[in-house]
C-alpha cells in the first residue's frame, strides 16, 4: 500500500549586498563592530528622518537579476511591510511588493549529470533588520532584551525560486549554485556564518502523478547547507508520515531546531501576519533606463556555467572536475590564476581539487586571502617541477605540506632539503645492484614471470634513496639488470 | 515702538539703517510673550537664551559692517513637529513629551543659516491631526481675536503667535489645510507650497505624500521672502523637487490686469457661512475691479476629496506612527511585564483619541481584503482630483475660494463630532491631494473674527499666488488689522 511521493520545494534566499553604505542612509555596512555604532538617525528610524535610496543597491539588484537570467523591471518601487518587532526601528520594513526589480529568471543545476533548469520567480531589494539578544529564552519570557541596530538597513536581495526543486539534494545544489552566481557577480559575500546568506524553504509532498500541489509548510532558520539538507529531509519524512497515518499537512510556518534536529511549528496560517503592504510615500518610484541595464549587462563577469564550459573545452577537464572547481569562486579564481604559470591544466586541477581543497577546508584560510600561504604561482611551480621530472609525485606531496606551513616556493624547498629527484643512472645503478643482491627471492619471482615482484624492488630502491630516485628510471634499470 | 508688531521686511530696513538692533526686536518679542501668552498659549517651548544669543551675534555682524540677509536677526517660531537639534520636539504629544532630536530639520538649518532668531516651538494638534489645536495633549491654543474661539489647526500655535505679535513670522505644516485654515481663523497670511518645494527632512511625518511645510506671515511680501529661503531641492528628501527658486519678492508688482481667475462652483456650497460667502464675493469683485478676469470654473470630483483624504492620510499615518512603541525614545509605559503589553500600554496612553482614531482608520484601509476597495480606490480618485485641477489650469491662472466654510468656532463646538471638524478643511484638502500650492490671506471680518480667502495655483505657481495675494492685500488693507488682546 505504500504510495510514492513527489517532493516539491521552493526556496526564498536572502543575501546581503556588499555595498559600502546601507540601503537608505550613509551608515557603514561593515560586519561586527560594537553594538549600535554603525547607525545614524535615518537607519534608527528617528522621527522626521527620510530614506534616500543608495543607487549602488539598485545596481547590484539589477546585476543579480541579470546573472539569474531575469527580466529587469522598467518601473519599480519600494513598499512598506508593516509589522511590530523591536529589531525593526520603524516597525515597518522597506521592501518591494508588486513591482520587484527583477522577475522571470532561472538558473541551472546539475542533477546526476543532467542539467536541470530551476525557475527564479523574482528578485527584490529590501532593508535588513537589527539583532536581538534576549535575557531569557524568548522575547516574551525575557525580563529584557538588548538590540543592536548595526545590521538595520543593510541592503538585502531576496531571491524567490519557483517550486521546481524535487529533493533536498536539489535544494542544496540550487543554493550552492545561487551562492556561486552571487559571488561571481560580486554583489554579495554570501557568508552564511555571518548571516549574509539566509534561506527559507516552502515544502510539500504529493503522490507521484498528482498535478495539484500538496499543502505546503514554510521552513525557517536554516543557516548552512547541511542544515538545509537535514531540515528538508526531516520535514519531508514528517509530511509523509502525517499523510500515511491518514492525517493532513497543515499550512504553517515551522522553524528548524538545529540542536534537536527537528522542525517545530511557529505559527499557523490563521496566525499569519497581515503586512498591509503599500507603496512607501517617502520614496519616488524608480524608472530603470535600458541604457543603464545594458551597461550593467556588459560589466557582468564570466559566470560559473561559462567558466565550466571553458574549462571543459579549452583545457579538456572532465565535466565533474570543472563543476567542482567552478562551484566556488575563490577556488576557480585560484585555478585561473595558476594557469598563468603552467600549461598543465589537468595536473593543476588535480592538485587544486585534491591537496589544495583539503588544505583550505581544514584551515582558516581562504584561497582568496592576501596572505594565503600557497599563492597560485607556487602551486603551478610545483606542477612544473613534477612535469620536468625534478621531483616525484610522492615528494611533491611532502613539498606541498611544507609550502602550506612555511609559505615558501616549492623550488626553494626542494633545493634546501635536497629533495631533487635523482635522474642520473650512475648514481642509481649502485643502489639498484645492492637491492638486487639483498633480495634474491623477488628477483627469482620476477624472472619466473611474476610482474608484480618488480614493484617491491622499486619500492626498496626508492626507500634507499629517500624517495628521490626517478621511479621510471629505477624501473628501467631494474628490468635491464634482471634480463 | 513695539518692534514685535512689525513685518520682517520693515524690521530688516531698520536693522540695515541701524535704527534698531536684533536684540531689541527679540526682547520686544519676549516682552509680548510675557504679556499675552497666558491668554494665547501658543508655545510648547521657548528658547529665549539661544534667541538672544543669536540676536547678539547678528548685531555684532551688523556693527562689524557685514551685509545682512532679509531674515537675519528676525524672530521666528517653529511648529513643534519640526526637529530642532538639542531642543524639545514633541508634536504636542505625550508620546514625544521628552524627545530631544540630535539633528535639525532641513528648513530649520536653512533658517539658521539665514540668521533667523528662533523664539520657540509652537503648540499644535497632536501629530498634526486636527483643525482646532484642541487635540494638543498639553493645552489648547486660543484665537487672539477671541480667546473663547479656536485658532484653527493643526498649526494653531504658529498662526496664533504671528497674529498676537508674539513673533514676526512662523513655520507650520499643512497636510489637509493645517496652515491655511488657522491662517484664515487668525487673520494672517499662510502658504501651503507645492508638494516637493520645501524639504520634509526633519518634519515628523503625519501623511508623507501630503505633508508640506510653509510660512505664516503678517503680509504677503514677508511670506514670499520666507519662501525664498526655505524652498529648494534637498538631497535628504527623495520627494523634494529639483527646480530653480526665483526671487519671489520681485514678482510683487501689484498688477493683476488680465489675470484669469476661476471660481470653482463646487466651492460655493450650502453650509458655508453667508458672511464668508459675501466677503469672498467682495474679493472677486475687487479682483475684477483691478483688471483680472473672473469666471466660473469646475472641479467635478471635489465632493470626494474629504473621503479620499480620510483614507490616504490615515493609511500613511498608521505606518508612519508605528515607530512610537516605547523601545527607543519618547514615552514608555514602565509598568508592563512583557513586550506586547508594553507596546499596547505605551501606545494606548501615549497617543490621544484623534491620533488613535486615524491609526485605526488607516490600519483598516490597508488591511488585506479592504486594500483594493479603500486605499487603492482612494488613490485612483486622487488622480481624478489632480486631473480636475490640470483641466481648470488650462483655462485659469489661479482659482479662488473661501479658505474655510466658517470663521473660527468656539472651543468644544466641534470637538465631539469628528465629521463636523473634518468639514472645516473641505476647501483646503483637495490642494494637498493634488500637490498644488494655496495661500490664505485676510479678506474681512465676520462678527469680529477674521475670514480668509484662498487662492490656488498651478504646481510651482507660487509666484502668481504671491502676485495676486499681494495686489489684493495692498488694495484692501485687512492685513493691518490687529487683535485686541
Ligand atoms: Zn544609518
Amino acid at each position: 500500500m505504500s504510495t510514492d511521493y513527489e517532493v516539491v520545494i521552493g526556496l526564498e534566499v536572502h543575501s546581503e549586498l556588499k555595498t559600502e553604505s546601507k540601503i537608505f542612509c550613509c551608515s557603514s555596512t561593515e560586519f561586527g563592530g560594537d553594538p549600535n555604532t554603525h547607525v545614524c538617525p535615518v537607519c534608527l528610524g528617528l522621527p522626521g528622518t527620510l530614506p534616500v535610496t543608495n543607487n549602488k543597491v539598485v545596481e547590484f539588484g539589477i546585476k543579480a537579476g541579470l546573472a539569474l537570467n531575469c527580466e529587469i523591471a522598467e518601473f519599480s518601487k519600494f513598499d512598506r511591510k508593516n509589522y511590530y518587532y523591536p529589531d525593526l526601528p520603524k516597525n515597518y520594513q522597506i521592501s518591494q511588493y508588486d513591482l520587484p526589480i527583477a522577475e522571470h529568471g532561472y538558473l541551472e543545476i546539475n542533477v546526476d549529470g543532467n542539467p536541470k533548469r530551476i525557475g527564479i520567480t523574482r528578485v527584490h531589494m529590501e532593508e535588513d533588520a537589527g539583532k536581538l539578544l534576549h535575557q531569557g529564552a524568548t522575547i516574551i519570557s525575557s525580563k529584557y532584551s538588548m538590540v543592536d541596530y548595526n545590521r538595520t538597513g543593510v541592503p538585502l536581495i531576496e531571491i524567490v525560486s519557483e517550486p521546481d526543486l524535487r529533493s533536498a539534494e536539489e535544494a542544496v545544489l540550487y543554493l550552492q549554485k545561487l551562492k556561486a552566481i552571487l559571488e561571481y557577480t560580486e554583489v554579495s559575500d554570501c557568508k552564511m556564518e555571518e548571516g549574509s546568506l539566509r534561506c527559507d524553504a516552502n515544502v510539500s509532498i504529493r503522490p507521484v502523478g498528482q498535478k495539484e500541489f500538496g499543502t505546503r509548510t514554510e521552513l525557517k532558520n536554516m543557516s548552512s547547507f547541511r542544515a538545509l539538507q537535514k531540515a528538508l529531509e526531516y520535514e519531508i519524512d514528517r509530511q509523509i508520515e502525517v499523510v500515511e497515518e491518514g492525517g493532513r499537512v497543515i499550512q504553517e510556518t515551522r522553524t528548524w531546531d538545529e540542536n534537536k534536529g527537528i522542525t517545530l511549528s511557529m505559527r499557523s496560517k490563521e496566525e499569519a501576519h497581515d503586512y498591509r503592504y503599500f507603496p512607501d510615500p517617502d520614496l519616488v518610484p524608480m524608472v530603470i533606463s535600458r541604457d543603464w541595464v545594458n551597461e550593467i549587462k556588459e560589466s557582468l563577469p564570466e559566470l560559473p556555467d561559462a567558466r565550466k564550459a571553458r574549462y571543459v573545452q579549452e583545457y579538456g577537464l572532465p565535466e565533474y572536475d570543472a563543476e567542482v572547481i567552478t562551484g566556488v569562486k575563490e577556488i576557480s579564481d585560484y585555478f585561473d590564476a595558476g594557469l598563468e604559470f603552467t600549461k598543465n591544466a589537468k595536473a593543476l586541477s588535480n592538485w587544486v581539487m585534491g591537496e589544495l581543497l583539503k588544505f583550505v577546508n581544514s584551515s582558516d584560510h581562504s584561497a582568496a586571502d592576501e596572505d594565503f600561504p600557497i599563492p597560485p604561482a607556487n602551486l603551478a611551480e610545483l606542477v612544473e617541477l613534477i612535469d620536468k621530472g625534478e621531483i616525484s609525485g610522492k615528494i611533491a606531496k611532502e613539498v606541498f605540506k611544507d609550502m602550506a606551513e612555511s609559505g615558501k616556493k616549492p623550488a626553494a624547498i626542494v633545493e634546501a632539503k635536497g629533495l631533487k629527484q635523482i635522474s642520473d643512472e650512475g648514481a642509481i645503478i649502485a643502489i639498484v645492484d645492492e637491492v638486487l643482491a639483498k633480495n634474491p627471492q623477488p628477483v627469482e619471482d620476477f624472472r619466473s614471470g611474476n610482474e608484480r615482484a618488480i614493484g617491491f624492488l622499486v619500492g626498496q630502491v626508492m626507500k634507499a634513496t629517500r624517495g628521490q630516485a626517478n621511479p621510471e628510471l629505477v624501473n628501467k634499470l631494474l628490468r635491464e639488470r634482471m634480463q | 515702538m513695539q518692534l514685535n508688531s512689525l513685518t520682517a521686511h520693515e524690521l530688516h530696513d531698520k536693522l540695515v539703517n541701524k535704527e534698531v538692533s536684533s536684540v531689541e526686536i527679540t526682547e520686544d518679542v519676549f516682552k509680548r510673550i510675557d504679556q499675552v501668552d497666558d491668554k494665547v498659549k501658543a508655545f510648547v517651548t521657548l528658547t529665549k537664551e539661544q534667541a538672544l544669543a543669536k540676536a547678539a551675534e547678528v548685531d555684532a555682524r551688523i556693527s562689524g559692517g557685514d551685509k545682512i540677509g532679509p531674515l537675519e536677526g528676525i524672530p521666528v517660531v517653529i511648529k513643534d513637529n519640526m526637529c530642532t537639534e538639542g531642543v524639545l520636539t514633541t508634536c504636542s504629544s505625550k508620546m514625544l513629551h521628552n524627545f530631544v532630536p540630535p539633528y535639525s530639520a532641513t528648513v530649520v538649518e536653512k533658517l539658521q543659516a539665514a540668521g533667523a532668531v528662533i523664539v520657540g516651538k509652537a503648540n499644535m494638534d497632536e501629530f498634526a491631526m486636527g483643525s482646532s489645536t484642541e487635540n494638543s495633549r498639553f493645552f489648547s491654543t486660543r484665537n487672539p481675536w477671541d480667546t473663547d474661539c479656536v485658532p484653527g489647526g493643526s498649526s494653531g500655535g504658529s498662526a496664533a503667535s504671528v497674529a498676537a505679535d508674539e513673533t514676526i513670522y512662523s513655520l507650520g505644516s499643512d497636510t489637509g489645510g493645517s496652515i491655511r485654515q488657522p491662517a484664515s481663523f487668525c487673520g494672517v497670511v499662510g502658504l501651503k507650497p507645492t508638494y516637493g518645494t520645501v524639504s520634509r527632512y526633519g518634519l515628523i511625518a503625519y501623511a508623507s505624500s501630503l505633508d508640506q511645510i510653509g510660512p505664516f506671515a503678517k503680509d504677503v511680501r514677508d511670506c514670499a521672502q520666507i519662501f525664498n529661503v526655505i524652498a529648494g531641492h534637498d538631497p535628504k528628501d527623495s520627494t523634494s523637487a529639483e527646480f530653480e527658486v526665483p526671487d519671489y519678492t520681485s514678482i510683487l508688482t501689484g498688477d493683476v490686469k488680465g489675470l484669469r481667475i476661476g471660481i470653482p462652483k463646487e466651492y460655493f456650497i450650502e453650509g458655508t457661512d453667508p458672511k464668508v460667502l459675501q466677503l469672498v464675493q467682495d474679493a472677486i469683485n475687487k479682483f475684477e475691479a483691478m483688471g483680472a478676469v473672473c469666471e466660473e470654473a469646475t472641479l467635478p470630483h471635489t465632493e470626494y476629496a474629504l473621503p479620499v483624504y480620510y483614507l490616504i492620510a490615515p493609511a500613511e499615518a498608521s505606518s508612519n506612527l508605528a515607530r512610537y512603541d516605547g523601545v527607543r525614545y519618547g514615552y514608555r509605559d514602565e509598568t508592563a511585564e512583557d513586550m506586547i503589553t508594553m507596546f499596547k500600554r505605551t501606545r494606548s496612553e501615549g497617543f490621544g483619541t484623534e491620533v488613535k482614531r486615524r491609526i485605526m482608520l488607516g490600519t483598516y484601509a490597508l488591511s488585506s481584503g479592504y486594500y483594493d476597495a479603500y486605499y487603492l480606490k482612494a488613490l485612483k480618485v486622487r488622480t481624478l482630483i489632480r486631473q480636475d485641477f490640470d483641466r481648470a489650469f488650462e483655462k485659469f491662472d489661479l482659482l479662488i475660494s473661501p479658505t474655510s466654510p466658517t470663521p473660527a468656532f468656539r472651543f468644544g463646538e466641534k470637538a465631539d463630532d469628528p465629521i463636523q471638524m473634518y468639514l472645516s478643511d473641505v476647501f483646503t484638502i483637495s490642494l494637498n491631494l493634488a500637490g498644488i500650492p494655496g495661500i490664505s490671506i485676510p479678506c474681512g471680518f465676520s462678527n469680529g473674527l477674521p475670514v480668509g480667502l484662498q487662492l490656488m495655483g498651478k504646481p510651482f505657481g507660487e509666484g502668481t499666488l504671491f502676485k495676486a495675494a499681494h495686489a489684493f492685500e495692498q488694495s484692501t488693507g485687512y492685513y493691518k488689522m490687529k487683535p485686541n488682546l
